[in-house]
């Protein structure tokens, strides 16, 4: 049931996400130091938005053919449905930007110990962004303009995932501990694991009606 | 059976219907008659639990729908509208995964007969996109066949069919409610289906 989809946008969220990455050298110019100290906050913006992407086609093709309906009247729990929807969600858009994070951190001359912690990092938080980002898109299912909306209502949550993202990175190249920022990231992915299946399941009964 | 009282629903500040009563019961057909725009599609979606009626209550052996959830969705069967089919996805994918979804393991040679029975012999393995509308409505109906529930909540499941299929569809209506089943349907096409009880429900 999760595999319920064949999605091209794989493709496009994969490739947004190299392009938004590799222009940074090319705007900044070959300057290594500054482009080791930008490196992690770029990753993380990037896969941000990169996982963004997809958000706003998460429940509206089920919403528009009907298949939403069907999901709210199925015998099975809503949200595990929902939990199903997000996994698959996180799969197709998340762990392509965690697999080729460590490629696209060369370009930023990160030290091999920066790089697995990036992409450690990117592993533990990609997932917090689909869990949170359905929340938003079931919230503006069926509302005009609703995918610049999703952007307005789920960037600000996104914010404490990009401030210990990038913070262990950061911290790591700096020589400092991670492990905080990492505690902190597991916190997130659990405490959003719990709440974000229930709350988007409730904003598609809300939205349906 | 399942019981409407002083049912109201309002849409954009319209009073589509007020005051709907009405059951039905094991082997009973209701059909909703009414022109476009007099709440059918809007009262069947109330009657499967997904919009909430303004006033009234809908019970199923008397308890309410609401409170009941997933239990009464287990003997629900609804085709709406929008029929839920995938255009990446071939006939038969797609007839699993609404099967799978209505909580019903269906093994393949279940979807193949099923598929076939209602005439898309050699069009199983085709994608969704290059069926014809009637032949994409006859994928939704498929599950009919599989489903073990007890009510079925179907809006315009005749629209894009040919003669034969209309025929079909009678031919199980007609057996689903002899064995005890109920049907409450919404069509503009004169059919005529013989049932234990048939209500009429007009709305304007």
């Amino acid at each position: 049931m999760l595999a319920m989809r064949r999605q091209a946008d794989v493709l496009i969220t994969l490739f947004f996400f190299i392009i938004v990455v590799s222009l940074f050298p090319l705007g900044v110019g070959p300057e290594m130091n500054i482009l080791r100290a930008i490196a992690p906050g770029v990753l993380w913006v990037a896969a941000l938005l990169a996982s963004m992407l997809s958000l706003g086609r998460l429940f509206s093709i089920d919403y528009m053919d009907g298949t939403l309906e069907q999901l709210l009247i199925s015998p099975s729990p809503l949200f595990l449905l929902v939990l199903g929807k997000m996994v698959s969600h996180w799969l197709v858009s998340g762990l392509p930007l965690v697999l080729m994070a460590p490629i696209l951190g060369i370009q930023y001359d990160l030290s091999m110990e920066a790089l697995s912690v990036l992409t450690l990092s990117l592993l533990i938080g990609t997932p917090i962004l689909s869990l949170i980002g359905a929340i938003g898109a079931a919230l503006t299912l069926g509302v005009r303009g609703g995918g610049v909306l999703v952007s307005l209502l789920v960037l600000p949550l996104y914010i404490p995932i990009l401030i210990f993202g990038a913070g262990a990175v950061e911290a790591s190249a700096a020589g400092l501990g991670y492990d905080a920022h990492f505690s902190l990231l597991g916190a997130f992915l659990l405490v959003s694991l719990v709440f974000a299946p229930w709350a988007a399941a409730a904003s598609l009964r809300i939205s349906m009606e | 059976m399942l019981t409407a009282t002083n049912l109201e629903c309002v849409r954009g500040g319209h009073v589509l219907f007020t005051d709907l009563n009405f059951s039905v019961k094991s082997g009973e057909l209701l059909q909703i008659h009414g022109p476009n725009g007099s709440g059918k599609t809007s009262l069947l979606r109330m009657l499967c639990g997904l919009t909430q009626p303004n006033t009234g209550k809908i019970t199923w052996n008397d308890s309410n729908i609401r409170s009941l959830g997933e239990q009464y969705y287990s003997s629900l069967t609804y085709l709406g509208h929008m029929i839920g089919i995938k255009d990446d996805l071939t006939a038969i994918e797609n007839l699993s995964i609404s099967c799978a979804l209505a909580g019903l393991e269906v093994d393949n040679k279940m979807a193949l007969d099923a598929l076939q029975q209602i005439g898309l012999k050699g069009r199983e393995n085709l994608l969704a996109r290059v069926l014809s509308q009637g032949q994409r409505r006859r994928v939704s109906l498929a599950r009919l066949l599989l489903v073990k529930t007890k009510l079925w909540i179907l809006d315009e499941p005749l629209t894009a069919l040919d003669v034969t299929a209309i025929k079909l569809i009678k031919e199980k209506l007609e057996w689903f409610l002899a064995q005890g089943g109920m049907v409450i349907l919404t069509t503009h096409q004169d059919i005529d289906i013989s049932a234990a009880a048939i209500h009429h429900l007009h709305l304007n």
